[in-house]
């Protein structure tokens, strides 16, 4: 009995030796070099592994930033510059500040401005939707409200809005990693700058028809006249393919376009007050008036100084 | 002779052809037309003509865009209005070339007489030439060129023509009323075709539910004796007209996955297409008519017809000269009730695949609600691919490429087979459509790839 005991532990314990030396030479041969920064990265991302930023995930992020010589290309929508602070200090790096954004439904074909032309009872998705036909309004370039990017969003941030039949975004909790954008077929998600409190302004269609039938379909369409663009004094507005669109990097937020937009297709948000339109309109016409004073004083000024100028010139001759 | 049938899968709904004893009636021209530049299979057409040019009837309109494309000529004699967008059956925006109407004066070079020319030209290269200058294209719904299928890659030798007058969709008759009424004109057009491949034998598919077209074509076959020309009839089940079921069932040869029907020696070509090769070729008429049937579940038959349509005319028109929308129609589609589109814009003009107004009512066309999938296996034994179409709906929902690829999404002929079966109503075909269409940007992107290392390799 007592030699069994003998037997057996001695056997266990060399076993147990032989095998932590084989290990051990394991783990000394197969050594993955792994930079330890990588890890610390990881730590200080948020963990969402949404793929916003373009990376499989957090961990390929932090993967992809240890082995930068800048962090230029990489930016985490979700973590925002905080979390690019922290990386860049892990790191030594620097970044810039980057402007927060917020994704923009770019439609405003809600049921009452856009009529219903047929009805869709096929499978409730846009890309299915899409692929069939234009949609069951007139407008073809429109929110197909199906919802496939409340289902792409892992944030929450999107939800349908029962009355209106367009998505709305929560920008307390959207972090602009643009999953929507790539999940609506019809491209009219956009990702723009948050703006000073969260003010900002943006045409809210995206539809290229000519004029009166992007109208006739949809009574809040933009018809491409282009009054917004000429009213713009910050050049921030172009209009094509018969649709404006406001560059958020030049947009002063002054909401004059806003004013003058004939369908209401533009929109401002955060506003603290309500836009008086007739107050707007009323400055942009005084300043009208005022250039072409202006403008009418120059060209006589310039027409006085040309006068003596001739008279200086028959004098010499 | 035995009925032949494909070897897997299949669906059999009530055949409904209800317009079947309605005569071909000739629809009078409306006062604009709308030629589309879309309406083949490939690149769109390259319009010709100018605004304000005056044009005849059978002048060419547009000339192809591409290799895979075809030429569109005018159906009907008038002054160009627009060229310009507009909206196609499904609402999105194609070019269109507008012909207000004036008269009825067709070119000369056509011959309009309906004496019967069975004497066929003896040149290969000239006879292709005609059917590609005529514009003639598939007209069994793929709308792929005619002289582009008839012209088979060197090497590969075709073996048997089929014929296919299966007409496999419910509702439709178009091709039933011409195989009754002009079998003379398919068998000619058949034997052309025939000759071009270099003289294979030839086979016409035709499903039991038609007798009086079995019996007719036979007729004819025998009458105008052209050597190796046979009339099959085949078991009624759908999708027979499926290319490559027909094939499956006539040779008992299957087309391999990505493969062409002329792998396997085959060529098939839709009835309508075979006329429309007659007229081409011994009328030198191009394809600008073609035969639509208005048809519905809840429609007397008296309201139901089988137009000869000028194609280019608005759906709109042809609705209004049949009498309008029925008061209990809730859905239209263009085509047969498995494979045919809803028609959100009723403005649309016929293109030359268009094959019917069918009219369902809302208890024929209502979607069930989805439930969950019960893993019966319906969808499976349904498919006439072989494919496992609830394994490709979950994979879709995965989206999973790689395992769609390797279960053969690529392979779905979109028959519909699976939705029709499935007792749980999943949308099985939808999202099959969409893992189709995603397979196969991978596949072309690994082509495009491919091809493009070989290049510069070369260099």
């Amino acid at each position: 009995m007592t030699q069994t005991i003998i037997w057996t532990v001695a056997i266990l314990t060399v076993l147990g030796l032989l095998l932590a030396l084989i290990l051990f030479w394991v783990a000394r041969k197969f050594k993955v070099e792994e930079d330890p920064r990588i890890d610390e990265v990881e730590k200080v991302m948020p963990g969402a592994n949404c793929g916003g930023c373009g990376f499989a995930g957090c961990r390929a992020f932090a993967d992809a930033a240890v082995k930068a010589t800048n962090l230029d290309n990489q930016y985490c929508p979700v973590g925002g510059d905080d979390v690019m602070q922290k990386v860049a200090s892990i790191l030594g790096f620097t970044v810039a500040k980057k402007a927060p954004q917020v994704a923009v439904v770019r439609c405003n074909g809600t049921c009452a401005n856009r009529p219903r032309t047929n009805e869709y009872d096929g499978v409730q998705s846009c890309r299915v939707k899409a692929a069939l036909y234009s949609g069951d309004t007139g407008c073809s370039y429109g929110c197909l409200g199906c919802g496939d990017c409340v289902a792409a969003c892992q944030f929450g941030a999107l939800s349908m809005n029962p009355e209106t039949g367009l998505p709305v975004v929560d920008e307390e909790k959207c972090t602009a990693c643009g999953a929507c954008t790539k999940a609506c077929p019809k491209h009219i998600i956009e990702l723009r700058a948050k703006g000073p409190r969260g003010m900002r302004e943006f045409v809210s269609c995206v539809n290229k028809d000519k004029g009166p039938v992007a109208k006739k379909a949809c009574a809040a369409a933009c018809i491409g006249c282009g009054l917004c663009a000429k009213t713009c004094q910050h050049g921030a507005i172009t209009v094509t393919d018969n649709v404006a669109y406001i560059d958020f990097t030049k947009c002063k937020l002054c909401r004059e376009c806003e004013a003058v937009c004939p369908t209401g297709a533009i929109h401002g948000v955060n506003f603290p007050k309500e836009l008086d339109k007739e107050a707007v309109k009323k400055r942009i016409a005084d300043r009208k008036a005022k250039a072409a004073e202006a403008a009418k004083a120059a060209a006589e000024a310039t027409a006085a100084a040309a006068k003596p100028a001739e008279k200086k010139e028959v004098a010499n001759g | 002779m035995g009925k032949l049938t494909f070897s897997m899968g299949g669906v059999h709904p009530h055949d409904s052809k209800f317009a079947r004893e309605r005569a071909i009636e000739e629809l009078p021209l409306p006062q604009t037309v709308y030629v589309s530049m879309a309406q083949h299979l490939g690149a769109p057409a390259k319009p010709v003509v100018a605004v304000g040019d005056k044009v005849k009837v059978g002048q060419v309109l547009a000339e192809p865009g591409g290799f895979i494309s075809a030429f569109i000529h005018s159906p009907a004699s008038g002054t160009v209005k627009s060229i310009a967008p507009r909206k196609d059956l499904a609402g999105n925006p194609v070019m269109h070339v507008e012909i207000a109407v004036e008269g009825d004066e067709w070119d000369p070079a056509i011959d309009r007489s309906t004496d019967l020319v069975t004497a066929i030209p003896e040149d290969k290269a000239a006879i292709l030439d005609r059917i590609k200058a005529c514009g003639v294209v598939g007209l069994g719904g793929a709308t792929f060129p005619a002289h582009v299928k008839l012209n088979p890659a060197p090497g590969k030798v075709a073996e048997c023509l089929i014929i296919n007058g299966a007409e496999c969709e419910p509702f439709l008759t178009s091709d039933y009323r011409i195989m009754v009424e002009r079998p003379k004109e398919i068998v000619i057009g058949a034997a052309i075709m025939q000759k071009v491949l270099g003289g294979c034998k030839c086979v016409i598919g035709i499903e039991e539910n038609k007798p009086e077209a079995i019996a007719s074509m036979g007729a004819a076959v025998a009458e105008l004796g052209y050597p190796g020309i046979t009339v099959q009839p085949l078991k009624k089940r759908y999708p027979q007209g499926g290319e490559k079921q027909l094939i499956d069932a006539v040779m008992k040869r299957q087309v391999k996955s990505g493969g062409l029907p002329i792998d396997v020696g085959a060529v098939v070509q839709n009835v309508a297409t075979s006329l429309a090769v007659y007229e081409a070729v011994q009328k030198n008429k191009p394809l600008i008519t073609n035969v639509l049937t208005i048809t519905g579940d809840k429609m007397p038959v008296e309201r139901q017809h089988n137009y000869l349509f000028r194609i280019g005319v608005p759906l709109s028109f042809i609705v209004e000269h049949a009498g309008g929308i029925p008061d209990d129609a809730a859905k239209l589609i263009s085509g047969g009730p498995m494979m045919g589109k809803a028609i959100s814009n009723l403005d649309a003009a016929t293109v030359k695949g268009s094959s019917s107004v069918l009219y369902l009512s809302e208890a024929a066309t209502r979607r069930h609600p989805e439930t969950n999938c019960i893993r019966c296996g319906k969808c499976a034994d349904a498919c006439p691919m072989g494919l496992e179409p609830f394994l490709l709906n979950r994979l879709y929902k995965a989206a999973d490429l790689e395992a769609l690829e390797k279960n053969a999404a690529q392979d779905c002929i979109e028959c519909g087979c699976c939705l029709y079966s499935c007792p749980a109503h999943l949308p099985l075909l939808d999202n099959i459509r969409q893992a189709k269409g995603q397979v196969m940007g991978v596949i072309r992107a690994r082509a495009a790839a491919a091809k493009a290392a070989a290049e510069a390799a070369k260099k």
